[in-house]
């Protein structure tokens, strides 16, 4: 081990990464440009639902129940409709989601038994925004129920009451439920996760296509510097990209920040230690650029992206799915990453996820060290 | 040309391996792991009024099936425990006078902590809970009708709402993914074999002796292209049969017009990839370019998060990226089972921005080899 190989490998990388600024800047942005996408486009919540409205009845009744889909803001009444075919041929064309079908003698069966059904027709293609609208249909139809029960026994001079239930919802740690609050820390571990495991695949890879690889091997510099030195430099541009996330999260984006910026560098720096040495580990693996580059979407992009329990809950999974996350240190990082951004509790609650990551990122190290023979294949 | 590429790509069985091992993984992880709805969250209950009432509100949640109550608490400095090391994700507190409030005919008031550091799954909870609780309240408000006056209850007005979801009748979130994943997966192949495409050439010095061949411009674009649209066309049959016979999703639009979709968004995916690569100069650039296009135009396709729920300008700039049209098309012919009549917009859409790609980058390419 000299510290004065490893610097010269360290100055060597460096030089190469600087002489193509393009390659860089576009490294620097594509955070940014994620976490602008995350915040502005991105949204979880559904609101504004294209709703059609096809009353076959046309009483003052049926009129009143639907003015009650118009008054929430979960529903855009974006056309009234008069047959059937209309309904279909409107959901069809994707111009509703859900159409609301009050049936013909709504009013009178009301009136004369007391039971009246109205149909919600929804394009269940995208399941989510069905279920949320179903519930929301569901819940505007109670109401409006419970309503003329209300008129009903005023009539008869029954005092039964409306007695219902309210809930107060506290929601904690992300108060406005806001998607962008608890997808942030999703994005900087994905953005790490790729940017490092995606940038080194690629470093070995290209010593070896370009045939460089032998005139490596033929100076005195040994694999572990090699592999501080080639790493190095990334390892700061992972550490850029973090502060610039964090950064633009907490004064762009007002997510709150509630934990310490210690525990967030100490983990990042864990979790870029992994992903580098992961990338490190392809790249003498694959050989080629291409492989090194697929092989590298696959360990960071669908991990990072799918089971670090980012955008899906991880105990929402299959059973067979929640053991394979046990392995995955993106799981982890951005456990902690919510901790640190949204909960911000105590550190004896982050123990178990650092020490995995810690345990981890060993493994990986050791992993990618013995990978590389100093030789030619 | 074209045997060259061929043999190229195909050469090394890593390689090949390559081509079709990542998108089957991901498809399969996808179609399992990809899930919005919530079932059995697990609950925390704090039941301080005791009665029959609050022991009833707390059965309803216990039945059914999107809620797991899994621990009565005394004290509440327990729930924020609970909600701080994760044990549950929601806490119930009924408060005394619960019950006496409901016998009084008035509204009671119960609350609900939700830990929303997921806001999707904290979203959809409280949703659940209210229609849990709104079908407590009427249930409880028949039955008192019922007691205060027996002989009116069959009178009793009351609106139902019947549900009927079309098209994905199980509300299955795998139906939802997998055309979605389908689009997504393509794209992302294409981008990085073309992207590789021709500045691997130009990287290891080859593309001067194919310069030095007689061979034109077009000639090259397409000895290019073909086995990538070839390669494609096979992984998104491929992908198909997965979805159809694994995952259970229904093909019930006309396959042909499936082909179609995939084919035009195919040479759409070529047209950008190779466009991009005709502007880097390394592999790493290239690659690197590549991901910074296909990031935003997979999270703007509507494939995770509803279109209609994005700020209108960039619902207006969905309309430049193919992709999108391609999960339109692909969930309409899979689950919805429309034909041409109704996507020609979106095959329209496509087809222009393929030509406009693909012209582009023909004209492009004799000025990046200078």
């Amino acid at each position: 081990m000299s510290w004065r190989r490893i610097v010269a490998m360290a100055h060597k990388e460096i030089l190469q990464i600087l002489r193509d600024p393009r390659s860089l800047l576009v490294i620097l942005v594509i955070p940014l440009v994620q976490l602008f996408i995350f915040g502005y486009a991105v949204n979880l919540d559904v609101k504004h639902i294209p709703l059609c409205v096809y009353d076959q009845d046309g009483t003052q009744t049926s009129q009143d129940l639907l003015k009650h889909f118009q008054a929430t803001e979960y529903f855009n009444i974006v056309s009234v409709l008069d047959s059937y075919k209309d309904v279909v041929r409107n959901i069809d064309h994707g111009v509703c989601s859900i159409a609301v079908v009050v049936p013909p003698q709504f009013a009178e069966d009301l009136h004369s038994n007391g039971q009246a059904k109205v149909q919600a027709i929804l394009d269940a293609s995208d399941s989510n925004s069905a279920t949320i609208g179903m519930g929301y249909s569901q819940a505007i139809v109670q109401t409006y129920s419970s309503e003329i029960q209300v008129d009903w026994q005023q009539e008869r001079g029954i005092s039964a009451g409306a007695p219902n239930i309210t809930f107060e919802p506290r929601t904690w740690f992300n108060e406005d439920l806001e998607s962008m609050a608890d997808l942030v820390p999703g994005v900087v571990a994905f953005v790490m996760a790729v940017v490092g495991a995606f940038l080194t695949s690629l470093t070995i890879a290209r010593e070896w296509e370009r045939g460089t690889m032998e005139q490596l091997i033929s100076t005195p510099v040994g694999k572990l510097e090699i592999q501080i030195g080639k790493l190095f430099p990334y390892f700061l541009i992972g550490m850029a990209d973090t502060a610039i996330c964090a950064g633009i999260a907490v004064w762009w984006f007002d997510v709150p920040f509630r934990g310490s910026w210690l525990v967030l560098f100490g983990c990042s720096m864990l979790f870029l230690t992994v992903v580098l040495s992961l990338g490190y580990f392809i790249s003498v693996t694959a050989k080629s650029q291409l492989g090194a580059c697929q092989m590298a979407l696959l360990a960071t992009f669908l991990p990072t992206f799918l089971l670090s329990g980012f955008l899906f809950p991880i105990d929402q999974m299959p059973v067979v799915v929640q053991w394979i996350t046990v392995v995955l240190p993106a799981r982890y990082y951005v456990s902690i990453l919510r901790n640190v951004f949204l909960k911000g509790s105590e550190l004896r609650l982050l123990v178990g996820d650092i020490a995995a990551l810690a345990a981890i990122a060993v493994l990986f190290v050791v992993l990618a060290t013995r990978s590389f023979k100093k030789r030619l294949a | 040309m074209l045997k060259k590429e061929f043999i190229q790509t195909l050469r090394d069985p890593h390689t090949r391996w390559l081509l079709f091992g990542p998108a089957l993984i991901q498809m399969f992880i996808f179609g399992y792991a990809a899930t919005m709805e919530i079932k059995h969250v697990s609950v925390a209950v704090l039941d301080q009024d005791n009665t029959q009432e609050s022991r009833e509100l707390v059965s309803h949640f216990a039945a059914s099936r999107y809620f797991h109550v899994s621990k009565y608490v005394a004290r509440r400095d327990e729930i924020r425990d609970g909600i701080d090391r994760g044990d549950f994700l929601i806490g119930i507190e009924i408060d005394s006078g619960f019950a006496q409030r409901l016998r009084g005919g008035q509204g009671a008031s119960v609350q609900v902590i939700v830990d929303s550091s997921n806001s999707n799954t904290a979203l959809v909870a409280l949703g659940y809970l209210s229609q849990v609780g709104a079908t407590f309240a009427q249930n409880y408000q028949v039955d008192r009708i019922q007691r205060l006056s027996p002989q009116s209850v069959l009178f009793i007005p009351q609106v139902t709402l019947e549900e009927r979801p079309w098209f994905n009748e199980g509300l299955l979130s795998e139906w939802y993914f997998v055309p979605g994943v389908l689009g997504n997966l393509m794209l992302i192949l294409i981008m990085n074999l073309t992207a590789f495409a021709v500045v691997r050439e130009r990287e290891i010095g080859t593309l001067e002796q194919v310069m030095v061949t007689p061979i034109r411009r077009w000639e090259f674009i397409i000895g290019k292209t073909v086995p990538f649209f070839l390669i494609g066309c096979f992984d998104a049959a491929m992908l198909s049969l997965v979805g159809t016979f694994w995952f259970g999703v229904p093909l019930r639009g006309h396959i042909a017009v499936l082909a179609l979709g995939v084919m035009v968004f195919l040479l759409a995916a070529l047209g950008l990839g190779l466009l991009l690569s005709t502007l880097a100069v390394t592999q790493q650039q290239s690659m690197i370019t590549a991901f910074f296009f296909t990031m935003p135009m997979s999270t703007l396709s509507g494939f995770g998060s509803p279109i209609s729920s994005m700020p209108p300008f960039f619902q207006k700039l969905s309309y430049f990226n193919p992709l999108r049209h391609v999960v339109l098309i692909l969930r309409s012919i899979f689950l919805k089972g429309v034909g041409l009549d109704i996507l020609w917009p979106n095959m329209l859409l496509m087809a222009g921005f393929a030509a406009l790609m693909l012209t582009v980058s023909i004209l492009r390419f004799r000025k990046s080899l200078e």
